[in-house]
């Protein structure tokens, strides 16, 4: 598996998994591998949902005119009221 | 009674005087015609009603304040000064401001942009692209200090925490927000490393959502190259930035369910697939197993064993008869072999020396013949064992 697979991609290719094992005339050989492949996209998936949310981040143009991404102050966003 | 003769210069001014003085700062409703821009920013055009019509100016400064466009037919109310213009003799009225009579000038500006834009394709269905199923990065443009990002916080993080929101702040309201809008969305396309906008604020009167409908942001979502969720104030608002984003969303937390999916669904889409990958794979197992068993029980199956079995069988026959052959013809050879060694042994000189014969030797020659020799001459005699030297003492012919 790529280190730079996204989500999108897993589910994209999970979809084609999907697809290709109904559709029967494949060897089962093939079919295993990609059973096994299903399974690490799934886990992969499942772990992407399972992340910690991501701090906010903050785009903007500095001093000298260049955009660029700094981490948002939270105190700068009200809570709920 | 001598008669008062004014000059045209000091009957002008008079009139001036009376009119200018006479009509303070007044009100006038009545339909635009003869509408002209002049290269100079400054508007000039007729209002007219069924009878009668009356000049209009309106300088540049004051008409860059006017949010709608002025246009033959439209019907105003506006503000404004009686001026006689001395060179011409002409009275006309010096606008200060206007408004559409019977809608609001918003509404107006709104329905008139609204107008443009469609006519030039800016909302066609062709350019409205998809957005991402599952956007990493989102962009918002809005206020920091706003309801709208602190919702579309909360939706997010709720349904995908992963996706990275970025926000650019901007004001949304008032003087140069919409430059700030616009300018946002610009700067999110050159930076690129978003998946897709929301653009948009909490909810608030039509003055306070005003940036969302100007053309600027328009221009600026239509020109974006990511694709732009529109959000701006509550489900009944209706904005221009509506029409020309991507998709719009009734609200900025609608926007935020729009743009990611929910973590708990996708969780079960993929207990659904690890269920369907085992389920169809364990199928093919047990098929496959059944289909092997009904082989190997066939005919076809077993004809070919058959096969193998019986040149098999003949293979061994084939061994078999060839090692007859070879100890047959090794018996052959053994003894033939005897024979010839019986024959050689009958043949050697030394056999037949063995049966009592001798050899005479005349200088190392076999003697063949009586003619070989003299009287007197030495012949070595080589018997089966040992040798003596003879002398011929007798020569003669036959036995």
């Amino acid at each position: 598996m790529k280190k730079t697979q996204s989500f999108e991609q897993a589910m994209k290719r999970l979809e084609e998994i999907s697809q290709s094992l109904e559709s029967g005339d494949i060897p089962l050989e093939d079919s295993i591998k990609l059973y096994e492949e299903g399974i690490k996209l799934i886990e992969f998936c499942q772990g992407k949902l399972g992340e910690a949310e991501k701090k906010v981040q903050k785009l903007g143009r500095n001093t000298e005119g260049e955009l660029g991404k700094t981490p948002l102050d939270d105190s700068s966003i009200p809570g709920e009221e | 009674m001598e008669k008062h003769i004014y000059s045209v210069s000091s009957l002008t001014r008079q009139i001036k005087e009376v009119l200018e003085t006479g009509f303070p700062r007044l009100w006038v409703e009545g339909e635009i015609s003869n509408f002209k821009r002049h290269s100079s920013g400054h508007l000039y055009f007729t209002l007219k009603d069924e009878n009668s019509q009356i000049r209009c100016v309106m300088w540049r400064f004051k008409a860059g304040e006017l949010l709608f466009q002025l246009e033959d037919g439209l019907k105003v109310l506006v503000e404004g000064d009686i001026q006689v213009y001395e060179k011409s003799g002409n009275y006309q009225l010096i606008i200060q401001q206007m408004q559409p009579a019977g809608i609001g000038e918003l509404q107006l500006a709104f329905e008139q942009l609204k107008k443009k834009l469609q006519g030039e394709g800016l909302f066609d269905a062709v350019h409205k692209k998809v957005l991402p199923p599952y956007p990493e990065k989102v962009g918002v443009v809005t206020s920091p200090t706003g309801a709208a990002i602190r919702d579309i916080i909360s939706v997010i993080s709720r349904r995908f925490p992963s996706t990275e929101i970025i926000l650019y702040p901007v004001r949304v309201q008032g003087e140069g927000a919409a430059r700030e809008i616009s300018s946002a969305i610009a700067d999110f396309n050159e930076y690129g490393k978003v998946d897709v906008l929301i653009v948009g604020r909490g909810g608030g009167s039509l003055e306070d959502l005003w940036a969302f409908n100007e053309e600027i942001v328009a221009r600026a979502i239509f020109s974006s190259r990511l694709p732009v969720i529109s959000a701006v104030g509550h489900e009944v608002d209706y904005s221009i930035a509506d029409f020309v984003a991507d998709r719009r969303a009734p609200t900025p937390s609608a926007a935020a369910e729009m743009v990611v999916p929910d973590r708990r669904e996708m969780l079960g889409v993929l207990a659904y697939y690890r269920e369907k990958f085992s389920q169809t794979v364990r199928q093919k197992i047990s098929t496959g197993r059944e289909r092997l068993e009904n082989y190997r029980r066939s005919y076809a199956f077993r004809r070919p064993e058959d096969i193998v079995f019986q040149k098999m069988q003949q293979l061994d026959e084939l061994i078999r008869k060839i090692q007859v052959a070879i100890l047959h013809h090794l018996q052959i050879k053994r003894h033939s072999w005897h024979n010839i060694q019986q024959q050689l042994r009958a043949l050697s000189p030394l056999g037949v020396l063995q049966r009592g014969y001798s050899i005479c030797y005349k200088d190392g020659r076999i003697i063949k013949d009586v003619s070989q020799v003299q009287m007197l001459d030495l012949v070595q005699v080589k018997l089966s064992r040992g040798q003596f030297l003879s002398q011929v003492q007798m020569l003669g012919e036959g036995e």
